[in-house]
């Protein structure tokens, strides 16, 4: 097979490009970045078995997920893509606790219009569909002090 | 004589007791200067075998490197967890929980929007006068990256163009 049929995989690693590479359909050989990024981050091998283990029509999303992790990883050597899923836990606790504080706004204007008598008229005002989950007071003790908490709270 | 088997009782004594999770698992010695040790302890054998699956040590090796020492900590917490993640979603992974926190981030703003609709009427209805404070927090604008399709799709240019904070 000549060079320039090889995939960007084979043209990286330096080898023949059989016709079934593994690596071939998801690394085309005009996109070089795309599996330099992968492969200095999980190494060829893991991420040709990683493909290996799933089925034909699941590889073309995992190789992309896998790009774009190890694109995060280079850029934040650190913290990688959990980067950025700490900081959506951080603002989805935060606007958790948004919604509490106005939860409880509304029940004390409730509460003061029911001593003045003028609880049937909130109760009454149009217009106004319930909100999108039941109506309760939303939990705000969603803290995460443990990295591994983060897993359990994906499952929520 | 004397030295060799203290020497050799070192070595055996380097190969299992004090040997770390990552250097049993790769069955060599574990010296002193051992990068994988602190992070590794040898009663957790589980985590480095996920961050060995999905990584494998030596780029976990030259990832620790790159790192300042004060990071390392946060550096292998933050692979294992991917490797987890990794392990239990082998299609999506942390890219599966992004786009689910997003999901839920803006259902969350929704939500947010027709509490304070709801605020405003309440207080309107009493008819106190009273103008509506203005939000203790600056009322969010939803991300462009969560405007997404949150139906998974090949193109993952929305994500390279996010901007990191």
């Amino acid at each position: 097979m000549n060079s320039s049929t090889r995939c960007a995989a084979c043209r990286h690693l330096r080898r023949r490009c059989p016709s079934d590479c593994i690596f071939s359909p998801y690394f085309p050989s005009n996109d070089s970045k795309r599996f330099r990024c992968i492969h200095k981050i999980y190494g060829a091998s893991n991420v040709g078995k990683m493909l290996q283990e799933l089925p034909m029509n699941r590889r073309t999303e995992a190789a992309d997920s896998l790009c774009y992790e190890a694109y995060c990883r280079l850029k934040d050597p650190v913290y990688g893509c959990v980067g950025i899923i700490t900081i959506l836990w951080e603002q989805i606790h935060n606007v958790h606790c948004q919604l509490a504080r106005i939860q409880a706004e509304i029940a004390a204007i409730r509460a003061r219009s029911t001593q003045q008598n003028n609880y049937h008229q909130v109760e009454a005002t149009p217009n106004f569909s319930p909100m999108s989950t039941t109506e309760q007071y939303y939990d705000i003790s969603i803290t995460n002090t443990n990295w591994f908490d983060l897993i359990n709270l994906l499952d929520q | 004589m004397k030295s060799r088997s203290s020497s050799s009782s070192h070595e055996a004594a380097g190969r299992s007791s004090s040997s770390c999770a990552a250097c049993k698992y790769l069955k060599r010695r574990c010296f002193p200067n051992c990068q994988f040790a602190p992070y590794f302890r040898s009663d957790e054998p589980k985590k480095f075998a996920k961050v060995h699956k999905v990584f494998g040590a030596s780029n976990v090796s030259k990832i620790l490197k790159e790192v300042g020492e004060d990071e390392r900590e946060d550096t292998v917490n933050s692979l294992v967890y991917e490797a987890e993640v990794r392990l239990r979603d082998p299609i999506y992974g942390c890219i599966g929980a992004i786009v689910s926190l997003q999901r839920k981030m803006a259902e969350l703003q929704h939500d947010l929007i027709l509490a304070r609709a709801r605020l405003e009427a309440n207080y309107q209805i009493l008819d106190h006068h009273v103008t509506l404070p203005p939000p203790a927090d600056p009322f969010f604008h939803v991300p462009d990256y969560a405007m997404m399709d949150p139906n998974f799709n090949h193109n993952l240019d929305q994500f390279t163009q996010f901007q990191f904070p």
